[in-house]
């Protein structure tokens, strides 16, 4: 890298004089930056097609299907209109915080892909506070949405802006102490640690290692969809009564920074669930080298993109809580019960020892209770399409 | 703390059944139509029957009877016509009909043109009908303003409508022979008969080249 540095530095005619640090901290800077754009924007791409297309199938649309094999590349499409767009800005903002917000936003979410893992040896920076930090650079995310909510000069953004940076505080809450649960029983804060401590198997992870995890997931998913502004909890945003919330008076390129933030947020989301509840890229030891960090990435990736989709059906499925509502659930039946994890996490590993026969009997009862909750949804979504009478679910005509 | 309680597990229960509706959808095929490249075949074969798109007529078998044009509330159809000799069609429902007239025009300003039917209604042929044809848009307005009588069309009907001249005159002129010739031997059996004292009359011109007047015409 440094070598690479010193070659383009060369080339674009610098001789090794005048403030070294400096240069080189802004070359790097600029690989950073480079690499984020190149290799994640991809996947903000990849996820706002994959909403679309799945919240078209779940309205008996079909959605963007023309832009490339089954309409995959239209977010690039999109991108390039976007960039193509005025610039406006209102006259009576505050010029500079409205220009800023938005590189916040974008920043605050890029910067945890950072530390995520997608496999073993995959991961830019293995920090030993990576789950400590996620939550730290997600935090630059309320400030940008504040900010531009407060520099549009405009109902809507301001209350957008304000319900946002309500929703978000009140939410940090469960969703830390849900995750301090699971570094609890990690040991340590590294999301690589975090994700040596599960196993392949799904008793292994921590999501099934005992009741409280097990309820735990369910608070840092609920709490990671109100922090990341996703239906029930979109009231920042929320089209019917704050036309875009924040986003209202943005427009072109700016516009598709908050966008590319949203979906890039959704995905951190997930992967972040992943790590911290659902085994990250553990595999069995069925290779090794290149084939083994293949299938590890194989594996992180399904389980993301699976709680991607989770995430995406929840959004066309449930209606928008009211402000008091969202409020209600964090602090009367979140936050206690949250705490109440982190106790309960602590005594159970004092007095169930993982590797003791009970603790591996409880995680699988847990991992057959899931599975039976599972065919229990097969079975009530082929009743629904039993009743509706679709294709081969349609109930044969009496003769 | 029974209420607290319940509410987890309402909240529970109520989303898994949503989640259990909106899950089966992804197995339902979309309903909407990729009109118009992607549809097996095109819209148009699968409009009803009596689908009311652009207006066509068949001036093989019109009459230029005016009834469409007289129908038309917001008079988008025109119609110039010439006499011919007598002729029959075939209607679209079989029968024949006596053809007199033929238009040398026949226009439709389709961008006028509410899709009302009044003029297919009372068509004694079947000529003026409604296709299937819906795809107006154009960025020249004038496309819409059809002509359905094409200048070759017109040429022939005219020359037809001249033959027609010809006939009527031909006869007008047979008929001025024989009634000259009726009023000849008349006053020659009367002078023969009663001896007038003036000469003999003079015989009445037959109009030879000279084209029906208006009156005729408009008959």
């Amino acid at each position: 890298m440094q070598q690479l540095l010193d070659r383009i530095l060369a080339s674009l005619g610098w001789t090794g004089e005048g403030p070294t640090q400096i240069v080189y901290f802004l070359g790097m800077l600029f690989f950073a930056v480079a690499l984020l754009r190149v290799c994640f924007t991809p996947f903000a791409g990849v996820v706002s097609w994959a909403e679309r297309r799945i919240a078209a199938r779940m309205q008996s649309r079909v959605g963007p299907n023309r832009v490339g094999p089954q309409g995959i590349l239209q977010w690039l499409a999109d991108g390039l209109k976007c960039v193509l767009k005025e610039d406006l800005i209102p006259e009576d903002a505050d010029r500079l915080l409205f220009r800023v917000a938005p590189y916040l936003v974008f920043c605050g979410l890029f910067g945890a892909f950072a530390v995520l893992p997608f496999s073993r040896h995959l991961v830019i920076a293995d920090l030993d506070v990576g789950a400590f930090y996620v939550m730290a650079i997600t935090s630059l995310v309320p400030l940008g949405i504040i900010m531009s909510g407060w520099a549009s000069n405009n109902k809507w953004s301001l209350l957008g802006g304000m319900r946002s940076a309500a929703q978000i505080i009140s939410y940090e809450i469960p969703a830390a102490l849900s995750l301090l649960a699971v570094i609890l029983a990690a040991g340590t804060l590294s999301l690589q640690g975090i994700i040596r401590a599960q196993g392949w198997s799904p008793a292994d992870w921590f999501v099934f290692r005992n009741p409280f995890l097990f309820t735990g997931f369910f608070y840092f998913f609920i709490a990671n969809l109100a922090e990341g502004n996703r239906t029930p909890f979109d009231l920042p945003e929320a089209e019917s009564e704050l036309v875009a919330g924040y986003t209202t008076e943005y427009s072109g390129m700016r516009f598709a920074f908050f966008m590319l933030a949203e979906w890039a947020n959704l995905y951190v989301i997930a992967a972040v669930v992943t790590v911290a509840f659902l085994g990250g890229w553990n595999v069995p030891a069925i290779a090794d080298g290149a084939l083994l960090t293949l299938l590890e990435m194989v594996v992180f990736a399904l389980k993301s993109f699976a709680v991607v989709f989770v995430i995406i059906w929840i959004r066309w499925t449930l209606p928008r809580l009211r402000v008091d509502q969202m409020m209600l659930v964090c602090w009367k039946y979140l936050v206690p019960l949250s705490f109440l994890n982190v106790l309960g996490t602590a005594v159970w590993m004092m007095i169930v020892p993982e590797e003791s026969l009970f603790g591996r009997a409880f995680a699988w009862a847990l991992v057959l209770i899931a599975a039976l909750i599972a065919a229990l949804f097969g079975w009530r979504v082929r009743k629904n399409l039993v009743d509706a009478g679709v294709g081969r679910f349609a109930a044969k005509p009496i003769s | 703390m029974t209420s607290y309680v319940q509410n987890i597990q309402e909240t529970c229960t109520s989303i898994f059944e949503g989640m259990a509706v909106t899950f089966s959808h992804l197995f339902r095929k979309p309903i909407t139509v990729e009109y118009p490249d992607r549809m097996g075949r095109h819209l148009r074969e699968t409009l009803p029957e009596r689908y009311r798109g652009h207006l066509d007529v068949d001036m093989e078998i019109c009459i230029s009877c005016l009834a469409c044009e007289k129908a038309c509330p917001i008079e988008c159809i025109v119609i110039e016509d010439v006499q011919i000799s007598k002729e029959t069609v075939v209607g679209v429902d079989g029968k024949e009909t006596a053809r007199v007239k033929e238009p040398t025009r026949f226009d439709i300003n389709l961008y006028k043109c509410m899709y009302c039917g009044l003029c297919v209604e009372p068509c004694p042929t079947g000529a003026i009908r409604f296709t299937k044809e819906f795809e107006g848009a154009t960025s020249d307005l004038s496309k819409l303003h059809l002509r359905f009588v094409t200048p070759e069309g017109k040429a022939r009907v005219l020359l037809k409508g001249q033959e027609y001249e010809k006939e009527q005159a031909e006869k007008a002129r047979l008929k001025a022979e024989a009634a000259a010739r009726a009023a000849a031997e008349k006053a020659k059996a009367a002078a023969e008969g009663t001896k007038p004292l003036g000469g003999e009359l003079p015989a009445a011109e037959p109009p030879k080249t000279e084209p029906p007047s208006e009156e005729e015409k408009g008959a």
